[in-house]
């Protein structure tokens, strides 16, 4: 069986800059799979490659087993695309969007307007059939852009950064309907974010960091990588409470921001001897599970947002 | 695949997106009022004004009743002209709007995406200087039957090849201000090259730019339509040859719009 999404050793330059180099993934059929990274990081370029929209400089990439340069059209046939800014047109009523769109992938009649239902009635806007989609908020448009890529049974669903512009009861919404229809049809989810949180609730998560791919696991098996917990201590000198992390403890330590982050091994009590290490120092101690930012500064010695400029 | 409707060919469907894209063009048409106002009436108000303006003072080879006559077949080039222009200004904001990302990753033949916006700016530009026409009556130009059928057949060549050419400048666009410009800078003059403001005089640099102006057969096959091929018109070349121009400007000017839509927009190669 073909993979849903294939790419290997994957690379685009604009130029002389590299902003995609050497990838290669695989993504299982039924996956929610997460491209992650910070602006910059080259997602946005995986994503358009894979969209059909922009040729690669070097390596292959394949949908549903065709390459998305030599066969487009069998790509496009299977693919539902779901951009940042939704590929509707404001004028026309949503009812009108999706059945352009289903003309489109050579839908019409009874078939056209059964699946024009369904697909609404899945995301919940089917009330909003007759409205122009001027009137709808961010997110109301979002959903109607995924019941339009829904149309065509798509084999794969692209969304780029679909959390983009949505209020946080948007994006619960959201959320919860491309759960219930990836339990509902099966559809392969990849989805770019540069937010931490949404990554998360991925099954496997590709990390993007300046177009190199730098991990790709799911979510726990990354946070597991670093074998141990983060503790954030707060305190009045910290780079004295860092030497004296190392030197009694000889456990990483190091100032982020306003907080002291110290790496600590999971088992063995090792929050109960960092509290007694720093008796007295540390106002404040936490001790969590490490996160993705804690795992993206590992894995690429940046901390989150540092290739932001780049 | 089960599915019904369109002409699949190795390319991509045809048929069916042609359809859905050119009847979304009408939709957004009579949803936006401005842009009647714009396309009709704009031409309207500088035929009336400039018309009336130079009057009988003017002459042309030919052409009897002052520029108001004169005038009338370059104002029909106008219509189709601007209504050209604002149906394919909308690619540019298609782009940015989003909605053709979204015809882009369907598996439709690219032809397809060029003919359905084409063949949209076609009927509109067509439709409203058919409208305009009905006035010729008024201004003494002659008004039967073999008119209106010459007409139409001019309107629809001319208004296909002019959005077409629309369509390959604005395709490589970002900003509608570029189009504005370009507008200004290449529409405008071919337009008033085309004979449609002033005729070509013989011997005049004016000659030579009026007989490679793509746009001048437009003017002169409809200013052929109202007179017919009997008529002494200067330089103006006679119907036939003006309808056959105008096809294979029509016919180059789609042709390298497909090449353009192949290659991909800004920021895809």
């Amino acid at each position: 069986m073909n993979h849903a999404v294939e790419t290997r050793a994957l690379g685009r330059n604009f130029g002389a800059r590299a902003a995609l180099s050497d990838v290669t993934l695989s993504v299982r059929d039924g996956e929610m799979f997460g491209l992650l990274g910070p602006n910059g990081s080259g997602k946005t370029t995986l994503f358009r490659i894979l969209s059909t929209l922009l040729a690669p400089t070097s390596g292959t990439a394949r949908i549903g087993g065709h390459d998305v340069v030599h066969e487009a059209v069998q790509v496009r046939e299977h693919l539902g695309v779901v951009f940042q800014s939704p590929a509707l047109d404001p004028q026309l009523t949503v009812a009108e969007n999706l059945r352009c769109a289903g003309h489109l992938y050579g839908l019409r009649g009874t078939e056209l307007e059964e699946r024009l239902l369904s697909s609404l009635h899945a995301l919940r806007v089917a009330d909003r059939l007759g409205d122009r989609v001027h009137t709808l908020s961010g997110g109301l448009q979002r959903r109607v852009e995924i019941a339009k890529s829904l149309l065509p049974r798509p084999r794969v669903l692209l969304l780029d950064e679909p959390s983009t512009g949505l209020d946080p009861a948007a994006r619960a919404g959201l959320r919860l309907a491309l759960d219930e229809l990836r339990a509902a049809s099966g559809v392969t989810i990849v989805v770019t974010t540069h937010l931490l949180d949404e990554a998360e609730r991925c099954d496997r998560v590709a990390v993007l960091h300046r177009g190199r791919l730098v991990a790709c696991e799911a979510p726990s098996a990354l946070r597991a990588t670093l074998g141990t917990d983060i503790a954030l201590v707060a305190g009045d000198d910290l780079a004295a409470l860092a030497a004296r992390v190392t030197a009694e403890l000889g456990w990483p330590a190091e100032v982020r921001g306003d907080k002291l982050c110290v790496e600590v091994p999971t088992g063995d009590n090792g929050a109960g001897r960092l509290v007694n290490a720093l008796a007295g120092a540390a106002h404040t101690i936490t001790v969590g599970r490490p996160t993705l930012e804690d795992v993206f500064l590992k894995l690429t010695g940046e901390s989150w947002g540092a290739g932001e400029d780049s | 695949m089960g599915r019904g409707g369109g002409l699949m060919r190795s390319g991509g469907l045809l048929l069916l997106p042609v359809l859905a894209l050119w009847r979304r063009e009408m939709t957004r048409f009579l949803r936006q009022r401005n842009r009647i106002i714009g396309a009709l009436a704009t031409p309207l108000v500088f035929w009336l004004l400039i018309g009336s303006g130079l009057g009988e003072s003017f002459a042309a080879p030919g052409v009897e009743g002052g520029f108001m006559r004169y005038f009338f077949p370059g104002t029909v080039v106008l219509i189709l002209l601007f209504t050209a222009i604002f149906s394919t200004v909308s690619i540019i904001e298609d782009r940015r709007d989003g909605f053709l990302q979204g015809v882009l990753v369907a598996p439709v033949s690219r032809a397809a995406i060029v003919l359905g916006k084409c063949l949209g700016g076609m009927t509109l530009a067509a439709l409203q200087a058919a409208i305009f026409c009905l006035a010729a009556p008024w201004v003494g130009l002659p008004f039967d039957g073999v008119v209106v059928l010459r007409l139409l057949a001019a309107l629809l060549l001319g208004g296909l090849a002019l959005t077409a050419m629309g369509f390959i400048i604005a395709w490589p666009l970002e900003s509608t201000q570029g189009f504005h410009v370009l507008m200004n800078l290449v529409l405008i003059p071919l337009w008033l090259l085309s004979g449609a403001f002033f005729p070509a005089r013989a011997g005049a640099w004016t000659e030579w730019a009026v007989a490679l102006n793509p746009v001048a057969y437009v003017t002169a096959a409809v200013r052929r339509s109202f007179y017919g091929d009997g008529a002494d018109l200067g330089l103006v070349p006679s119907y036939g040859v003006a309808m056959t121009v105008t096809a294979v400007f029509a016919v180059a000017m789609f042709l390298l719009a497909l090449r353009a839509v192949r290659r991909g927009g800004p920021g895809s190669r």
